[in-house]
């Protein structure tokens, strides 16, 4: 599952874009996140100051993420 | 709501590229609502403000000083050495020309869309695309609270990187991760700068990418970074990169930030295919920015204009089929493929190299004398010194 930290969004639209599943919309100033999050990470790594994580769910292990 | 609930054609995004197409299909008859979520045209501004002065041969845009802030008079390109070479503006096709002001740039093109006659919606949010038996009808809008329905025969996508209307009518226009780019700027003062040139910083300062110096005048500069997505190993690389930069140059000892800029940028091959049965993309949601300079905003005004008046002619035919709106893939394919192509071999290319080859790069550039500034051109210069520093990039010659 991915987290926002509100405080550190700038509401660009990065994330949006690079997430693969499309589970991102930028409602102007609001990020709503959809079911179709697939936990891949990408959207950490785009995201230019780092607003967002990636938190365990579901019991899981958390993927590494490399390049 | 202030709009009809039916117009010809519905632009998505009132961005350079949506108020270009939306004044162009206006200006030729069509019936046009531009819908943009943003509270404000051009606001907040996601952009370095570097354009080529290409765009002044495309499109009919007049130059005024609210907007056309610094026009230098050439690109500095800088190695990891600190060695650099200048790249002559008037040579330099589609390198940066000027520094502009984004956010009233993006006004007077809006402007220019209004005069036009096209209807502009603002703080209206396209929600969704609607359809009657697969067809495109129009699309839903929310607006202060509300949802409505407003039906049109066509739809231009131009939501810009985000792209959602895109991918709700079907276009894969998912990136690969060296393809796509996480930025961050600031626009800051107090500075002492030479504002004739814009400078570039290639290397292990901006992995896959480079920093950006950008001025508006002597004090105020844009300075911002763009990283390959491929080479991102966690959070926050593109500020963590961005801040090292800044500490470790004196010219930004007293400088302030007064605005800071992020956002993603495609550094992609353009889209195989950006029409369907009543819907065109353009500018970035069509991945049309140039893939080895991060440059959009040239493109998607060229491309927007071409669109408008497609848009326009279906209009006139009332023919909105994918097989009409191929006049607009073919004209905008032949102002932009080929660079476009070109320019993404050489991005990818240039990724590949470390800081010594890039360092070789730059010293053998600055030794021979280019006439023009085209990636073909440059290799050919190289070749004819150093066949083997370009013997990898002996297809793009
Ligand atoms: C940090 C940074 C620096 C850059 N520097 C440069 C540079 O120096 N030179 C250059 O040429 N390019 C630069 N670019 C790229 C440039 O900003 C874009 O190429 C340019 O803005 C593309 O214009 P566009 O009209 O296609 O899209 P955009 O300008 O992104 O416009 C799209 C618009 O659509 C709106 N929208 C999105 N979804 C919806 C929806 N569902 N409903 C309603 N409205 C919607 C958005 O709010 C936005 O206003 C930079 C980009 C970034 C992020
Ligand atoms: S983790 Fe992957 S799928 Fe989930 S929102 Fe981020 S980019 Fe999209
Ligand atoms: S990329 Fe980061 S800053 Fe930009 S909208 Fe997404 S979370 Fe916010």
């Amino acid at each position: 599952m991915i987290e926002l930290n509100d405080d550190k969004c700038m509401h660009c639209g990065a994330c949006v874009g690079a997430c693969p599943a499309n589970a991102i919309y930028l409602n102007e100033v609001i990020l709503d996140f959809n079911d179709d999050c697939t936990d891949c990470g990408l959207c950490v790594r785009a995201c230019p100051v780092g607003a967002l994580s990636l938190i365990r769910t579901r019991g899981l292990k958390v993927p590494a993420v490399t390049a | 709501m202030f709009f009809k609930d039916s117009y010809d054609v519905i632009v998505v995004g009132g961005g350079p590229s949506g108020s270009t197409a939306a004044r162009y299909a206006a200006r030729n008859g069509a019936d046009v609502l531009l819908v943009e979520k943003r509270q404000e045209i051009g606001s907040p501004v996601r952009c370095g403000e570097g354009v080529s002065m290409e765009i002044f041969k495309h499109v009919d845009i007049k130059p005024d000083s609210s907007w056309f802030v610094n026009q230098v008079t050439g690109a500095r390109i800088f190695g990891p050495s600190g060695k650099f070479i200048l790249i002559d503006a008037k040579k330099a096709g589609d390198e940066v020309g000027a520094v502009i002001e984004r956010d009233n740039f993006d006004k007077y093109l809006a402007t220019e869309a209004a005069r036009a006659g096209a209807e502009i919606a603002t703080k209206t949010s396209v929600v969704a695309l609607n359809r009657d038996g697969g067809e495109i009808t129009g699309v839903r809008v929310r607006r202060m609270g509300e949802e409505k329905d407003v039906s049109a025969k066509l739809v231009i996508g131009a939501d810009g990187f985000e792209s959602q209307i895109a991918r709700w009518s079907g276009f894969n226009t998912n990136l690969k991760t060296r393809d796509t780019t996480s930025n961050l700027q600031y626009r800051m003062t107090n500075l002492d700068l030479d504002p004739r040139f814009t400078d570039f910083y290639i290397g292990s300062v901006a992995p896959g990418g480079y920093v950006w110096i950008f001025p508006k005048s002597r004090e105020v500069a844009n300075v911002g970074i763009g990283l390959l997505l491929s080479k991102i190993k966690g959070p926050s690389e593109a500020k963590d990169y961005l801040d090292a930069f800044i500490e470790n140059d004196i010219r930004f000892k007293n400088a302030s930030i007064m605005e800071t800029v992020s956002g993603g940028v495609s550094v992609s091959a353009p889209l195989d295919k950006v029409t369907a049965d009543r819907i065109m993309l353009v500018g970035d949601a069509a991945r049309m920015i140039d893939p080895l300079t991060g440059g959009g905003i040239s493109n998607g005004v060229i491309a927007g204009k071409v669109c408008g008046e497609v848009a326009a002619e279906a209009v006139k035919a009332q023919d909105f089929s994918d097989e009409f709106l191929q006049r607009y893939e073919k004209g905008w394919r032949e102002l932009l493929e080929e660079k476009l192509y070109r320019d993404y071999m050489a991005k990818e290319k240039l990724v590949s190299l470390d800081d010594v080859a890039l360092d070789k790069l730059i010293e053998v550039m600055s030794a021979v004398r280019l006439e023009n500034l085209s990636t073909k051109e440059i290799l050919t210069a190289i070749r004819s010194k150093y066949p083997e520093l370009v013997k990898e990039f002996e297809d793009l010659i």
